[in-house]
């Protein structure tokens, strides 16, 4: 006589269950335990460098959202003066057009991705937010920036103990 | 050691009882009953909200390590906040009442599920002497009585929503509660035969052997009636969460939401404590203090709950019905006439160690001989 018809098969099932309490978590642990994010990440933010900018707005045209704002004044020397370049990360698609577009380089994305915000008002990132110091570049179309930054975790590469 | 609540009394300070004393100056005020029944009212609600909120987070502790999860971690350590955070938002939120609800019934169904807790922990004794009338002669028979009336409760909530779904979770509700209610008596009444008194005192006084050894059937089958009664997995399919959304409290929200949470868990804090007390030996224990004890039996049982909760499937309707009809109602029927009869062979002192083999072996040949001859209608019969 078997002792399928009397349920021994759940109570197979309450130890299975049993064994997983006692293995190690899969899901990331988030604030605690954060997984470093793809070198050619397009994240939630641009990062915009003033030393190479010349105020050309040839990001201005391949938006396709209409997003970037830049304002610029004549200069000293006949060159462009950036007064004002904003974009709202609300609005923004994250496309990458405008990296790709810039043809000094100057435009990057950003590899932050904690960027939200108590209010809409609040999430349009103005000159100095965008070249501030604690940004940090993706590689994403800059192939330079590629091998100094750190390598992808993902959770497959993590070592699991086998359970069943 | 304090063993009386007249003890416990008459150690308070003086001015906590002395206003209460004797109200009427009337013969009827003895022992200090109005303090007694105060604290002890006072007491049992605050008990029975803490230990709803101690639940809770136990639930979501208890239940994410098995999804291989954390669980709420966020609020206060360990998240042990968690419950309060939620019932501040529960409070909080919108009360609806649906146009055309019978208002009346609609208002009265959450309190109707609520009460009925709390009066059921009146009689549980969580100390020998300790609690609201642990006493009370016809203890078992109260509490299987006013359980019942959550059964009524259930169907007001259908009935007052106006709403043909929770009308049918109601209905179906109701005949599951009925359905299992009887087995659950049964192996109440095997226990009250060992014992030979009504009282949950002197249940948990008889246990000098706890009754889940001894009588093992009747453990089973209260158990798993315990697991219906509460509409909790594998018998919640009237209320599936991830199917039907609700049942019969579809249409609440806000504070008589929050009603039903807590008469969910409340009832699931009676039965752990009911469990504890007929089968596990209620306070007793050794090394901690009884009270103690009674605690970690309480969470030991609802333990056992929520790991079933985290593995087994829910059932059909067909199948939970010829469960409790075809499966449980025999068995513990069965079960009754053995203890009878064991009780009638040892003159009335059934609880001796060396009928604990015997009861295992018989419950083992009857869960498994009654298994293969029970099959659904109509269905093929399980191999074997």
């Amino acid at each position: 006589m078997s002792l399928k018809p009397v349920g021994i098969g759940l109570m197979q099932g309450l130890f299975v269950v049993f064994k997983h309490a006692t293995r190690k978590r899969i899901t990331e642990q988030y604030p605690e335990e954060r997984l470093t994010v793809s070198r050619r990440t397009r994240a939630q933010e641009l990062v915009w460098d003033p030393g190479l900018c010349t105020g050309c707005a040839t990001c201005v045209k391949a938006c396709p959202q209409g997003n970037l704002k830049v304002t610029t004044s004549v200069g000293p020397n006949n060159n462009y003066i950036v007064e004002k370049f904003e974009n709202d990360e609300g609005r923004c698609i994250f496309c990458g057009l405008c990296v790709e577009a810039c043809p000094y380089e100057a435009l990057f994305f950003g590899r932050r991705y904690e960027r939200s915000q108590y209010s809409r008002g609040e999430l349009i990132a103005d000159k100095d937010e965008m070249s501030g110091d604690d940004k940090e570049r993706s590689a994403y179309f800059r192939p330079d920036l590629y091998d100094d930054l750190p390598e992808q975790t993902l959770l497959i590469y993590r070592k699991h103990k086998k359970i069943i | 050691m304090i063993t009386t609540p007249q003890e416990i009394i008459t150690r308070m300070p003086a001015s906590v009882w002395q206003p209460f004393d004797d109200p009427l100056d009337s013969g009827w005020a003895v022992d200090n009953f109005w303090a007694h029944w105060g604290l002890f009212s006072v007491g049992i609600i605050g008990f029975v909200l803490l230990v709803v909120m101690g639940f809770i987070w136990f639930e979501r502790r208890f239940i994410s390590p098995m999804q291989l999860r954390i669980g709420p971690n966020r609020c206060g350590p360990f998240g042990l906040l968690q419950p309060v955070a939620d019932a501040v938002k529960v409070m909080l939120k919108e009360d609806i009442v649906p146009n055309l609800a019978d208002k009346v019934v609609h208002f009265i169904a959450p309190i109707a599920i609520f009460v009925p807790v709390l009066l059921m922990f009146a009689v549980i004794p969580v100390h020998e002497g300790v609690g609201l009338i642990p006493d009370l002669n016809v203890g078992i028979l109260f509490v299987i009585a006013v359980g019942s009336i959550e059964t009524i409760a259930v169907f007001m909530a259908g009935w007052g929503s106006n709403n043909k779904y929770s009308i049918l979770g109601a209905m179906r509700s109701v005949a599951m509660m009925v359905s299992y209610e009887m087995p659950m008596a049964f192996a109440v009444v095997a226990v009250v035969l060992v014992t030979g008194t009504l009282s949950l005192q002197g249940i948990v006084q008889a246990q000098t052997i706890p009754f889940a050894l001894l009588l093992p059937m009747a453990f089973i089958l209260y158990f798993i009636g315990a697991l219906a009664e509460l509409q909790r997995t594998p018998f919640d399919l009237l209320e599936a969460e991830s199917e039907i959304i609700a049942g019969y409290h579809i249409e609440y929200s806000g504070m008589k939401f929050a009603m039903f949470y807590l008469g969910e868990y409340g009832g699931a804090i009676i039965q752990s404590a009911l469990i504890t007390t007929l089968f596990l030996a209620g306070w007793k224990g050794p090394f901690l203090p009884p009270f103690l004890w009674f605690m970690i039996k309480l969470f030991a049982v609802f333990g056992m709950i929520v790991w079933i909760r985290a593995t087994w499937p829910r059932v059909r309707i067909d199948q939970l019905m010829s469960f409790a009809w075809k499966y449980m109602l025999p068995l513990s029927i069965v079960n009754l006439l053995i203890v009878a009869l064991e009780v009638i062979w040892f003159e009335g002192d059934a609880v001796t160690w060396w009928l604990v083999p015997i009861n295992i072996v018989i419950c083992g040949a009857l869960l498994t001989g009654w298994a293969t001859f029970f099959k659904l209608r109509g269905g093929p019969q399980v191999e074997s």
